[in-house]
């Protein structure tokens, strides 16, 4: 029997969420730039207070345009929902803030963003959150490190910047095991690329700065729910008070109960946005939904661009070695090809041979290529990770994560590939030069 | 709120509410595959509006306890023991899809107990394709896939949720995998058995709703025609542009509509 059609994602990337306005008929989202909505009566009001009707009070909880974002990249990842953040890192926040509190326990790759990481190891110990991280690609040091009080599980689809694989099934199945969500970064991926939902995981959060937009004009964030995770049944039981038990901040609602499957939605939306308030602004959502209209069509390319030139580094011998899980050397190539058959992003690392000195040189050297701090943008970028992004991290967690002096990563754009490579050769002839 | 009816646990949703006798009771229930959740808003609002309000799991599905009953006829015995459990002498039945056959069989069985009954999205007879049931019984998630295609409205295949953030047919399908093995299928085979749907209609006494989509696949709005007419004292709404879904499609029509009619 064939089965009934459903839009496919690239209709998605341009329709989800989105009606033509009711009021104008504008085609485009408009962008509710408002504080506020007008309630037709008192009892409207409260209704939607009460959570009795569906529908928009204030925009720090929801906004119409944040909702079409919402939407779309839910139907993107194929989740129930999702929630706009101010940035990637409040999306992380959120995810954390509503699941635990003080006295409780995350277990995280080693290989993380380094925001992120600054979150997990410096900030969250001193509102009582302990994080211990691991080795993303060793999934008995995942489960040794699971304790009572552990509450979730969390990696980067693409660990940050050695572009360790994460093992998303087994990572999921040891986190259900226990009873525990894994929650995973998925920005360097975006849906293109990996489903992570297909595969295991429960939440999936990202920084919509990155190649959701585009353009790298905004800051925002997304955290998606698989609606998957039971949070009162099995080994979860017990575990999440703040989704089962009577919540007397709003009515005492049980939100397992008011939602089979959004439960952590509801909480995320009227405790997290209501009480730590960061919620993303309407324009910049209409922005991110510009930039996701086009992302079928920039991710091939920016993939396409990035084997390119993961190809001309790999021969030149300038280039000591190219961690690109593609490449057959790479120790997650196996793993890539499974979970990842459209490509690996094009966010790399690469270790220059040759002094720091020369690492500057090249850097320096490159012109279409900018140096700065982000990833995903439609332009090339190059960063030296171990003076800029990585520069907390002592020698030792440096060496852990992959990190050397001459390590430069690179976030591939939509350039010409053949101006990208000659430019690369340009700097490398420099950097030579240099030695 | 927990109950038992034959035995078994069964879960309502009251909107975090006690059960005040004094109260007029409203009892939700939800289709094939579905539990109380579907009801959220709707059940919520009457719960803060004066009236104990029971959004029940069906035997098998959400937090009650199997096995999922095998015919409308025996939901309907079922409804009758939920309201003695209850201590609820008489209640308003709000029925969506087999829920609506279940609220109508069970008017028609204790009259007396049903003071107004709504059927959303209800059809009698109401057939199911044998490409349905086939998939319900073989692949489970094929079945789902159907439904959800054929239960959500062109447009809102493309989302505009009312309700902030949340992806409907994503969620819909989210909860559609969540039943155990078997019950979509005990659900279908009850709806595509039930053949007493007009005999039911003419020994309903109660005021009747009858909620459609203009757009419903599932339960097509000229599927009413007949039980309109078998119904003493019925009235009938369509929401224009609306699939079978309704509750997600448009929960306020749905909620104005069971407000005026339940007033």
């Amino acid at each position: 029997m064939t089965k009934p059609t459903t839009h496919q994602f690239d209709t998605l990337s341009l329709h989800a969420g989105a009606v033509p306005d009711p009021a104008t008929g504008a085609r485009a989202t408009p962008i509710y730039q408002t504080a506020s909505f007008v309630f037709p009566d008192s009892d409207h009001a409260a209704a939607l207070f009460n959570m009795e009707r569906a529908g928009h009070v204030y925009s720090r909880l929801s906004n119409p345009t944040c909702a079409v974002l919402e939407e779309r990249v839910a139907a993107l990842e194929g989740g129930v929902g999702a929630i706009a953040t101010a940035s990637g890192q409040a999306a992380l926040h959120l995810a954390i803030a509503t699941l635990q509190g003080a006295g409780s326990h995350i277990v995280a790759s080693r290989s993380l963003y380094g925001g992120s990481h600054n979150l997990l190891e410096y900030t969250l110990p001193r509102f009582g959150i302990a994080t211990t991280f691991v080795d993303p690609r060793d999934v008995d040091a995942w489960r040794a490190a699971i304790r009572p009080d552990t509450r979730m599980l969390f990696g980067e689809t693409l660990g940050n910047p050695g572009l360790e694989v994460l093992d998303i099934p087994r990572v999921a199945a040891l986190a259900h095991d226990h009873g525990l969500p894994l929650v995973v970064d998925s920005t360097f991926t975006t849906p293109w690329l990996v489903r992570p939902f297909e595969h295991g995981a429960d939440l999936v959060l990202h920084s919509a700065t990155k190649f959701l937009s585009g353009h790298g004009v905004v800051i925002g964030g997304v955290l998606v729910d698989g609606g998957r995770f039971d949070w009162d049944a099995g080994p979860a039981r017990g575990k999440f008070p703040t989704l089962t038990e009577p919540y007397a901040g709003f009515h005492d609602m049980v939100f397992s109960e008011e939602s089979t499957t959004a439960a952590f939605l509801l909480r995320a939306r009227r405790e997290g946005l209501r009480d730590f308030g960061a919620c993303m602004a309407p324009f910049t959502a209409f922005q991110i939904l510009q930039g996701i209209e086009t992302l079928p069509l920039r991710m091939a390319k920016h993939v396409d661009n990035a084997r390119r030139v993961v190809a001309f580094l790999a021969a030149h011998p300038l280039v000591k070695a190219v961690g690109y899980p593609e490449l057959p050397e790479h120790p997650d190539h196996a793993l890539a090809q499974r979970l990842l058959p459209r490509g690996c992003g094009a966010v790399f690392s690469f270790d220059l041979a040759g002094t720091r000195a020369q690492g500057r040189k090249f850097v320096e050297t490159l012109k279409l290529f900018s140096h700065l701090a982000n990833v995903g943008d439609a332009k090339s970028l190059v960063i030296h990770p171990a003076s800029t992004t990585h520069f907390r991290m002592t020698a030792d967690d440096l060496a852990r994560a992959g990190i050397g002096e001459g390590t430069l990563r690179l976030s591939i754009g939509l350039e010409d590939p053949g101006d990208l490579l000659e430019d690369l050769s340009r700097a490398l002839y420099a950097a030579g030069k240099a030695g | 709120m927990k109950l038992e009816v034959d035995g078994r646990d069964v879960y309502a949703y009251t909107g975090s509410r006690p059960v005040v006798a004094a109260a007029p009771s409203v009892v939700f229930v939800h289709g094939a595959a579905n539990d109380h959740s579907v009801w959220a808003l709707q059940a919520r609002y009457f719960a803060y509006h004066g009236r104990n309000v029971l959004a029940v799991d069906l035997p098998g599905h959400g937090r009650s306890a199997g096995p999922a009953l095998p015919s409308v006829e025996a939901l309907a015995t079922w409804l009758a023991a939920l309201l003695d459990a209850a201590g609820i002498a008489q209640a308003a039945l709000v029925g969506h899809s087999l829920g609506a056959l279940a609220a109508l069989a069970t008017a028609a069985r204790i009259p007396a107990r049903v003071t107004h009954l709504a059927l959303l999205g209800p059809a009698v007879p109401m057939p199911v394709s044998e490409a349905l049931l086939a998939a319900a019984r073989s692949d489970e998630h094929v079945a789902y896939e159907m439904i959800n295609a054929w239960s959500f409205s062109a447009a809102k295949k493309l989302g505009g949720n009312r309700q902030p953030g949340v992806w409907m047919t994503g969620n819909a399908m989210r909860l559609m995998e969540r039943m155990p093995a078997g019950v979509l299928h005990a659900d279908l085979a009850a709806c595509n058995a039930y053949a007493d749907g007009l005999a039911a209609a003419r020994a309903v006494h109660c005021p009747v709703l009858l909620l459609q989509g203009g757009r419903d696949l599932m339960a097509p709005p000229a599927a009413t025609t007949a039980l309109a007419q078998a119904l003493p004292d019925a009235r009938s709404v369509t929401l224009p542009d609306c699939g079978h879904a309704l509750m997600a499609e448009q929960p306020d029509a749905v909620l104005d509509a069971l407000r005026g009619f339940l007033r």
